[in-house]
Formats: structure tokens, sequence, C-alpha cells
């Protein structure tokens, strides 16, 4: 058997599916199990072509710096916070994928929660920020 | 392991002349294993008669709720066992995120609702959550799982040790938001390691294909995406149930025999009815 993942995250993928807003899906080590279309177009990848990524090469697709223009950390990026604290993470960001121009970004993570406690991983937006 | 339909309506109780021959109480099923260890999956209004068949030498029934909508627990308060100071009853069933299995039951087995309170139960009652992964009744191995159906809900994967396969998803939307179905691997289609390669799926197919349009996001499906999710994770033997109240005997022979003819199935398919016994 095949091993189906938690109905929580199946939903979360049909409904990021859906949605124009980029998003991404991890599990709770960290893997982007899934972003949707939106998000192909930021990370410049085809979820069709790439599928799963592991955390220590998807984090390594773009850039991240603070509003000041200094490095964030892996472990400070939103979803490693939402991940490792398990609570919404927000924060505004400057962006830059592969060798395209710097994005004004707002990143939100949150924790996916299901009944009983249960862990499931985290979803994160990214919403850019007006000029 | 015999496995009986006992109730195969969904939402409401239907009796009446037009359904007469698929049957109008609503879902329960009955699965004996080879030892004598008796299941019944979920409490609908067929559970009474349910209890009139227990053998005099069984005393202990383990009931696996799906979920606790009404068509699935109204025949609990009917069920006889529950009153013998002799018999163990076992109910699996899901919580939710604030209150459990015991407390949401409350809601229904209490005054005004129904006349006569938990407590006050005879037999001896043990409540179990689920879902639980995987849990051993007996000669059974017994996996549950959330699917995708509004609020907390299970379906149930029935091993027999050294035997078959039973998997049971009475009210199960695997094709929720998605264009066509399946459209995607089974680890992201609800329901889909549940039922993978079962000698038997009794499984929702409540609406037709043009019904299911205008109820998207009720928590079923229609008889052609039960026919496919059958052909996607390859079963051997596949019961629609859960027949929707507006659905005449007539309706169902019609809906099936166009559905069948469309899909083609490679697996044996018989139309949930009443009464029906399957040796697996």
């Amino acid at each position: 058997m095949s091993t189906t993942k938690p109905i929580q995250v199946i939903l979360a993928r049909q409904l990021a599916s859906s949605l124009a807003m980029p998003i991404l899906l991890v599990d709770t080590e960290g893997t982007l199990i899934y972003y949707n279309e939106p998000a192909e177009a930021i990370l410049n990848q085809r979820f069709e072509e790439t599928g799963e990524i592991a955390a220590h090469t998807w984090s390594t697709l773009f850039a991240l710096t603070d509003e000041n223009r200094k490095p964030i950390p892996a472990q400070e990026r939103p979803t490693m916070m939402a991940l490792s604290q398990r609570r919404p993470f927000s924060r505004t960001v400057w962006m830059q994928c592969g060798l395209r121009d710097w994005k004004n970004m707002n990143i939100t993570a949150f924790p996916l929660i299901g009944e009983g406690r249960q862990f499931l991983g985290a979803q994160m937006i990214f919403w850019e920020v007006e000029a | 392991m015999k496995v009986t339909l006992w109730g195969v309506r969904g939402s409401l109780a239907t009796p009446g002349p037009e359904t007469a021959r698929y049957g109008g109480n609503t879902s329960c099923v009955g699965v004996v294993g080879r030892k004598g260890t008796m299941l019944v999956l979920d409490a609908g209004t067929g559970i009474r008669r349910l209890a009139a068949s227990i053998p005099a030498n069984v005393h202990r029934v383990d009931i696996l709720l799906t979920h606790l909508h009404m068509d699935h627990i109204q025949g609990l308060g009917f069920f006889a066992p529950l009153y013998r100071p002799d018999f163990e009853v076992h109910i699996w069933g899901p919580g939710s995120a604030t209150l459990g299995l015991q407390a949401r039951l409350l809601r229904y087995l209490s005054p005004p609702l129904f006349p006569v309170h938990l407590s006050e139960l005879s037999c001896k009652l043990v409540m179990h959550e689920v879902p639980a992964g995987v849990a051993e009744i007996g000669e059974f191995v017994v996996t549950s799982t959330l699917v995708c159906h509004p609020g907390p809900t299970v379906g149930y994967r029935i091993a027999e040790a050294d035997g078959g396969v039973v998997a049971y998803l009475p009210d199960h939307e695997p094709a929720l938001g998605t264009l066509t179905f399946p459209q995607l691997p089974r680890a992201w289609t609800s329901g889909a390691e549940l039922a993978s390669d079962a000698d038997l799926l009794i499984h929702d197919g409540q609406y037709s294909a043009s019904e299911y349009a205008g109820h998207c996001g009720w928590g079923h499906s229609s008889l052609d995406q039960t026919l496919a999710f059958g052909t996607f994770t390859e079963v051997k033997h596949l019961v629609p149930f859960h027949h929707d109240p507006g659905h005449s005997d007539d309706d169902l022979d019609r809906m099936t025999s166009q559905a069948l003819d469309r899909s083609k199935p490679g697996y044996r398919v018989t139309s949930g009815i009443e009464g029906t016994t399957i040796e697996i």
C-alpha cells in the first residue's frame, strides 16, 4: 500500500491548487511536498517536474534578506519558524530567486495542526509588497 | 469473513414501496470473522435488525462508527445489547477538536433527543477514539484514517488474519477540488490507502454524475466517481452504498446500469441492497 497523506494535507493542497496566491506546503520534516502554479512562477520550477523537494534543497532555491538587506539564516525563515515553534510567523523580506530581480515580499507561514494536536506540517503564503 | 448489509440508505431512513427492493434503512453493515468476532460498521437504523441476528453465544460486539452524522448513529439507542448486563459493547468513533467521542455521542443519547442517558445503559460500554492507526479486534486488524467528508470522519480497512480485506468508506468525497478524478497519485487521494487492493470495497455512491455537480462539497460521491475510485485502488469487488433517499429502486437500477456502461470496470460490482451477505 502507498502511504496516503493526512486528509488535512490533501485538502490544503486542493485549496492551494485553486488559489491565485503563491502557496507552499511542507511536511513535518520541512520537505516541500507541494507548491501551486503561482508559486512555480516564484520558484522558477514546475511541481510536475520536480515533485517533492527535500528541505535542504528547496531552501536554497531563493535568497532571503530582511528589510535592511541582511541575509536571513535558514533556521529563522518563516517556514522553519512555523515548523520549529509550531505557531504562525510572518515577516516582510527581500527575496531573489536565481538571477531575477529582488522582490519585496511578505511571507506568512503557519503550522497545520489536526485534531488531537497532531502536527502535520506547515503552509506558507507569499504576498508581494506594493511599491 | 461474512459481510451483511443491514442498512444501505444515506442521509435519512426511507421506507416505502418505491425503496423496498434496495431497502430504506440507513448505514449499517455486519462483519463476522471466521472465529466469530462481530463488528458492526455504523449504527444507522439497520442496526436494530442486526441485533436480532446476533447468536446467543456472542457477548461482545465492536461498533465502528465512521462519523456521528445522524444517519450513522440513529439506531444506536435501539441496539438491544446495550441493555444487556451480560454484554460488552465497544464503540469506536471520532472525537472532534474540542469534544471526545463520549461527549459527542451524549448529545444524542440523552434527553430530550433520547429518553435513556448513556450512563443508564446496562451493558459494559467501552469507548475508543479514532483514528487510532492500527487496532486489533479479535481476528481482525482494523485501520482507521480520516477521510474527506464534512466534520471528523474516518474510513475503515478491516483485514482478517490469513483472510480477506474489506474497506468501508460510506461517506466519502475523494474527488473534492479536482477537475477530473482520479487526477492525483494514491498518496494524494483521500481513502486510497484504506481501499488499496481490497477484496471488497463498500463506498459512497450517493449521486448521479449530474446530481454531483450541484452537491460538490457535501461529502459524497457520484456513482461514476465511485467506480473510478474502485479502478484506481484496484479493488476486486465494489458495493456502491449510501443511496440517496430521493432515489427509488427504479432510479438506482437505471443510474447503476448507465454508470457501469460508461465506466466498464474490470472488477465485480454489486449494488448495495439491504439483506445481502457477501462472503470473503
